[in-house]
């Protein structure tokens, strides 16, 4: 340490006093405001811990005295958001559905507000692009075949109440025998070939003429003589070229042999009203929507 | 712990002279048309028809638009603001080439502020003595009085800087409105009141303290001076050795620290150029007012480069170097002084004795303007101007983005029908709102049809844009409906000024991954 003030030969300039190895180190003062900054820094900080949520513990952390949460605070968004979406949220609970598309602001609301319900609740089964899954008893929600009815208001029932569940007594019902227990095989093989017939498919002609009889006597009650299904029972059309299951001999043979059982669940108490209403406006919208004909 | 020095430097209050002269009418002007920019574009009005905004220059962020008076910019024109960056910057860059830190003596918002807060410390307080006065004199009364008076006169004027920002991003009338009932969004207050607070701050109290140790430009730009470079400077040729007037072989200079006492940043622009010299040219001014008054020619200090000293220089001191501080070091210290008085000691020992005065010759200006290095950079500059210009006037005013659905690729339909679906972003520009017609052209035969409309029209509202799916299909028995890839080309119209868009994009077949 010096015991004067030194002033560095080449530069000139004055030097802490600080030598190591033969180098000095030079003293270019900091501006005083510059060093009362960072005091004001440290004070903000250790108001700041003691505010806001900071110090890490074993199992989470200081809460800080303001209870400040960023989860508290998504949630007052949330609830936000809610607050102000409740007029049209109201509005599309009370609103005739058949018109919901005449409301131009209102059926937008729907159907974004719908998209979400969709990707949260739906996806799962009818995939994120409400595809289906191909050929395995999740239908395409994009396609113009509807097994229960495509109009909006039909969809909604569907939704609310689901198919062939036990946990709602108003959900869509029916059930197709299994008609390997009442069926030989051969029959069940000139069946198949009929179904492919209707569907107009490649087809053994010979079985399909045997399978024709055997289809008036156990199919036509529900998939109607023409091969045109009955949507107030849920059964398909089998003369389009959607094939819930999937058309091959093997896939049409286990259907008409061991049946099908699709089930959805009821969502009406789960999503409510107003939800049921909005998924039902964004699955009209995807493409095979139905409306009610003669308008 | 005496013999220590102190690592920390208290500032040394400044207290700058009143001057007069043609640099200080021209920072008068400057500080006159810039301030009036800031305060008065935001009242400006520009009628664009009943669905945008009536005002002239606007940052409307919650719309995510920027209107600068015919000009409207939407968020996905970034590239203009971009362009006008460049353009800045390349800007700053001729200017700091040819003219050193105009940009710092004259329109830094820094330097305006600060100028305007001490004139405004000067009609209170009065002049640097009666300030200096102040500043040693114990509290009473009337320091009290003028302290008070001083800050609040700033906190008006800060209070006008941080109001006048705010209307930039709202509309200016009805915000004042509400500003002055209470009833404004809590966001223009706070605004409002920090930037009260900053201005006061930097502009009254922190002064040169923002520019020699906040800023970087000051480092910057000491890296894009040259010796070709203007910047104020002091002709120690001619000036040392300093002294009375009277005393045998002096210099001009008579060391009546004019220059010094008039400087804002509080330096000796005879110690050569600093860091901290904003080149303000005030002690230009101060200067030649004291030359004028001894009857010597003015020029002391000048505006003048590095390279003009050896022309100007009289034979026989020409070897000596010049005397410049080093751009990067911060500021000279005392001892660089008496260091650089051994210079000039060089210097006029060299020169012959009893010489008669200096024949030196002010070299001319443009010289230093036109160069190689600020042509170049004027025309990178025009370029960029072009360019924009000419992007400007080429954008459409409407437009369409088209994205494929592909979640699934396509859907069969009950008759065998392939379908794929696009949602297509249609955007009108227009300020009124325009339907738009879409078709489609491909070599194969494809069907077009649109979600929820049963026509192929699209109304979209003014000035926004409109998302709208759209679906294409094939029947069976149509060659797409089998082909993997088709192409395709969306085409927009906008039926009333038949302006058209449009758009490439495939069509998926049966023939696609399944």
């Amino acid at each position: 340490m010096s015991d004067e003030k030194r002033i560095d030969d080449a530069t000139g300039t004055e030097t802490t006093g600080h030598t190591w190895d033969g180098i000095e180190e030079l003293n270019t003062p900091l501006p005083r405001w510059w060093l009362w900054t960072f005091y004001a820094t440290i004070v903000w900080g250790v108001i700041y811990t003691i505010l806001f949520p900071a110090w890490p513990l074993v199992s989470g952390a200081t809460s800080g005295v303001l209870g400040w949460s960023t989860r508290g605070d998504v949630a007052a968004d949330i609830e936000a958001v809610n607050l102000s979406n409740a007029e049209l949220r109201d509005s599309l609970v009370s609103i005739d559905l058949a018109v919901l598309e005449e409301n131009e602001p209102l059926h937008r609301f729907a159907v974004s507000a719908g998209a979400s319900v969709f990707a949260n609740n739906c996806s799962q089964c009818h995939g994120a692009g409400a595809a289906g899954v191909q050929a395995a008893g999740y239908p395409n929600l994009l396609d113009d075949d509807w097994l229960w009815g495509g109009q909006i208001t039909d969809i909604a029932d569907t939704v609310r109440h689901g198919i062939r569940n036990e946990d709602d007594p108003d959900a869509r019902w029916s059930e197709m025998p299994a008609f390997g227990d009442m069926l030989e095989r051969e029959e069940i093989a000139a069946l198949v070939a009929h179904v492919q017939a209707l569907g107009g498919l490649e087809h053994d002609t010979t079985l399909a003429a045997t399978g024709s009889e055997l289809y008036l006597d156990n199919c036509a009650s529900c998939h109607a003589d023409n091969g045109l299904g009955d949507r107030t029972v849920g059964a398909p059309n089998l003369t389009d070229a959607i094939w819930l299951y999937g058309s091959s001999d093997e896939a049409l043979t286990e259907t008409i042999a061991n049946a099908r059982f699709g089930v959805m669940p009821p969502w009406g108490e789960r999503l409510g009203e107003a939800q049921v209403r909005a998924v039902s406006a964004y699955v009209h919208g995807l493409g095979g929507g139905e409306r009610p004909v003669g308008e | 712990m005496t013999d220590t020095p102190p690592l920390f430097a208290a500032r040394e209050p400044i207290f700058p002279r009143r001057v007069s002269g043609t640099f200080r009418r021209l920072k008068w002007w400057i500080m006159a048309l810039t301030l009036g920019i800031y305060y008065l574009i935001p009242w400006i009005r520009w009628d664009r028809g009943p669905n945008l905004p009536d005002q002239a220059v606007l940052v409307d962020l919650a719309g995510r638009r920027f209107y600068f008076f015919w000009i409207e910019i939407w968020p996905h024109e970034f590239y203009f603001v971009a362009g006008l960056l460049i353009m800045a910057g390349l800007g700053l860059f001729l200017f700091t080439s040819a003219l050193g830190r105009v940009w710092c003596g004259y329109t830094c918002p820094q330097t305006v502020w600060t100028d305007l807060f001490i004139l405004v410390e000067r009609w209170i307080e009065g002049d640097r003595n009666a300030r200096v006065r102040l500043w040693k004199a114990k509290w009473d009364a009337r320091k009290i009085r003028l302290r008070i008076t001083k800050y609040a006169a700033w906190a008006v004027i800060g209070l006008a800087t941080g109001g006048a920002w705010v209307f930039y991003f709202a509309d200016a009338p009805s915000l004042a409105r509400d500003l002055l009932s209470g009833s404004a969004h809590p966001v223009a207050y706070t605004t409002i009141a920090i930037l009260t607070f900053t201005t006061i701050l930097l502009g009254g109290i922190a002064r040169e303290q923002v520019c020699i140790y906040m800023c970087p430009w000051p480092r910057i730009q000491g890296a894009m001076v040259d010796d070709g470079t203007l910047t104020v400077g002091y002709r120690d040729w001619r000036g040392e050795p300093r002294g009375k007037k009277h005393e045998n072989q002096t210099g001009d200079c008579i060391d009546c620290m004019a220059c010094v006492n008039v400087c804002p940043m509080g330096i000796d622009i005879r110690d050569g150029q600093q860091m901290a010299c904003i080149t303000c040219a005030l002690c230009i001014d101060a200067c030649d007012d004291v030359m004028d008054k001894i009857g010597k020619p003015r020029g002391l200090i000048d505006y003048l480069a590095l390279s003009d000293r050896p022309p100007e220089v009289p034979s026989g001191a020409a070897a000596a170097q010049p005397l410049v501080a080093d751009g990067g070091v911060m500021a000279l210290a005392a001892s660089d002084v008496a260091s650089a008085q051994g210079v000039y000691g060089g210097l006029t020992a060299g020169a012959p004795a009893n010489a008669t005065p200096p024949t030196w010759q002010p070299q001319p200006a443009w010289r230093h303007i036109f160069r190689r290095r600020t042509l170049v950079y004027t025309t990178l500059w025009a370029l960029v101007g072009v360019g924009l210009v000419v992007a400007l006037f080429i954008r459409p005013e409407i437009d369409m983005t088209v994205a494929p659905v592909r979640n699934p690729q396509f859907v069969t339909l009950s008759d065998g029908t392939i379908r794929n679906a696009y949602d297509i972003r249609l955007r009108n520009k227009h300020g009124e709102p325009r339907d738009f017609h879409l078709s489609l052209r491909a070599d194969e035969t494809l069907r077009i049809a649109l979600e929820g409309r049963d026509n192929l029209v699209v109304p979209v509202p003014a000035d926004s844009t409109l998302l709208q799916r759209v679906y294409v299909s094939a029947r069976p028995q149509d060659a797409a409906a089998g082909t993997d890839r088709t192409d395709l080309r969306f085409w927009v119209e906008d039926i009333v000024s038949a302006e058209r868009a449009h758009s490439d994009t495939l069509f998926f077949g049966k023939e696609a991954a399944q």
